[in-house]
């Protein structure tokens, strides 16, 4: 299990649980088990092609999942995913 | 005052009430201030905006607040210099450095920005700020916190440099040094924010923050006689400034206070931290976040969040986007100081550096007037020119010891 820090856009689908525990091995099946869980959630983080959205950062235990293997990223049982929208800098 | 009719997501146009939200409920776009022009023209004229104090808050329509500013209200109007002895050099005809290195009151741009964000954070009944900052934002609020009777909590990557965290730490801010890089600690503060009721003021208030940007190339235009800029350089670190200043320039266009000139902006990075840069040489549509690794922290922000917009911009005007070594940077800021008497800090060497740069490649003309961004104080990056520049002669207290050390000089 992997647990997911759902951030407050998306708490209207979590059921206003800030996180939620999921069994998935990898990042894309973590999205596409969200989504079964809660529906409508895949939408909200990825586009009409299935990528995940331009202003959405994923991170596997604090690290950028563009510096892994992007959606292919292997999680392993404990990790920590969370999901947070890019914020402009200082 | 009052010309903000909502906020509105900059990617799927959906609109939001006036709040302290940053980002879209359906896309996670980013939020973006929407003003009603129609009314705005028939309140603004260049009569108008001069017989006003000179301070951000003479283009007061165009700057999201719906009372009057409470906090930075003397912020802004910081000098355009010509650069007559920097355009010998670099062999132009014109060229214009706007000087937030002595912006009013810690010596960066970031206090335009702030006295924006903390003035609505006052107005939407905040008692507490607080921001994930590379430094020039962390002293700013800080600062403008203090004046204000504000709380402020300041996250920063723990290894900023000395003078950036004392000039932090002496207006009583309760700062964090975070182990990780910037993009670390804004990750960490966006999860804070979304459990506190703070008024952070790159995060909940960034809508209304990054508007106070826009002051910084208002007044480019105002000083230049009411003209829009020919070519301007701009810094990038999230690229927030950038796009704020290619929206000043459109919003004095379409209310008629310039004429169109065809402005190109042009982005500077550090080639230790060029997400955006790099995304633009290569023709990319997105950039890929890095790892930074630069003197110039100030802009080591790896995943932009601007950067796209930035990069689009860029694109749109004509300009280009360029990045700088260590090494350049520091000759930069060198070349600055010693042509014109302006000592910036690493930003600012940057920014220079890709000038002169993009010039030397043919991407800026050399008979078309130009404005450098500088956008900080270089007393606040001492570190990154203290071995380049060594230490004075020590003499005893006699004439002929100081005739020796002269006339040693002079050979």
């Amino acid at each position: 299990m992997v647990s997911v820090r759902i951030p407050t856009p998306l708490r209207e689908l979590s059921g206003d649980r800030d996180e939620l525990s999921i069994d998935a091995s990898t990042v894309s099946a973590l999205i596409e088990k969200l989504e079964s869980e809660c529906p409508g959630m895949k939408s909200r983080l990825c586009d009409e092609n299935g990528e995940v959205r331009r202003f959405i950062n994923l991170y596997v235990n604090e690290e950028d999942i563009r510096f892994l293997d992007g959606v292919s990223t292997k999680l392993n049982d404990g990790d920590a995913i969370s999901i947070i929208p890019a914020i402009a800098g200082g | 005052m009052n010309f903000v009719e909502s906020l509105k997501c900059k990617e799927c146009a959906e609109l939001y009430p006036k709040e302290p939200k940053y980002v879209c409920e359906t896309c996670f776009g980013p939020l973006e201030v929407l003003y009603n022009y129609d009314e705005i023209k028939k309140h603004i004229s260049r009569e108008k905006i001069t017989s006003r104090p000179q301070n951000i808050w003479r283009y007061r329509e165009l700057l999201p607040l719906d009372a009057e500013p409470t906090l930075g209200t003397q912020v802004g109007y910081t000098p355009l210099v010509r650069a007559v002895n920097l355009a010998k050099d670099l062999g132009v005809s014109e060229i214009y450095v706007k000087n937030d290195a002595v912006c009013y009151p810690t010596l960066s741009f970031k206090d335009r920005v702030v006295s924006v964000a903390l003035s609505k954070a006052k107005e939407f009944g905040f008692n507490t700020a607080g921001c994930a900052s590379t430094g020039n934002l962390a002293n700013s609020v800080s600062s403008i916190s203090a004046a204000g009777k504000l709380k402020s909590y300041i996250f920063i990557p723990y290894d900023l440099e000395r003078s950036k965290i004392l000039n932090t730490i002496v207006y009583g801010a309760n700062l964090v040094g975070v182990k990780g890089t910037y993009d670390d600690v804004n990750r960490l503060c966006s999860e804070i924010a979304s459990k506190y009721n703070w008024a952070f003021v790159n995060v909940n208030m960034r809508p209304y923050y990054s508007e106070g940007s826009k002051s910084y190339a208002f007044e480019v235009m105002e000083q230049l006689g009411w003209k829009a800029p020919k070519h301007i350089v701009v810094p990038m670190a999230s690229g927030s400034l950038l796009t704020k200043v290619w929206k000043a320039i459109k919003e004095f266009e379409l209310l008629g206070i310039v004429e169109p000139q065809g402005s190109k902006v042009y982005g500077a990075q550090a080639t230790g931290c060029s997400p955006i840069s790099t995304a633009f040489k290569n023709g990319w549509d997105m950039f890929k976040p890095v790892k930074p690794n630069t003197i110039a922290k100030s802009l080591a922000i790896g995943t932009p969040a601007d950067g796209y917009y930035a990069m689009n911009i860029i694109r749109e005007s004509g300009g280009a986007a360029e990045d700088v070594s260590d090494t350049e940077i520091v000759d930069a800021i060198e070349l600055l100081a010693r042509t014109e008497g302006i000592y910036t800090e690493t930003a600012g060497g940057v920014t220079l550096g890709v000038t002169k740069k993009l010039i030397d490649q043919g991407k800026i003309p050399r008979d078309e007037p130009i404005v450098v961004s500088i956008t900080g104080n270089g007393l606040k990056t001492q570190d990154a020119v203290e071995k380049r520049l060594g230490e004075p002669n020590i003499i005893n207290p006699s004439f002929e010891a100081f005739e020796e050390l002269y006339n040693n000089e002079k050979t």
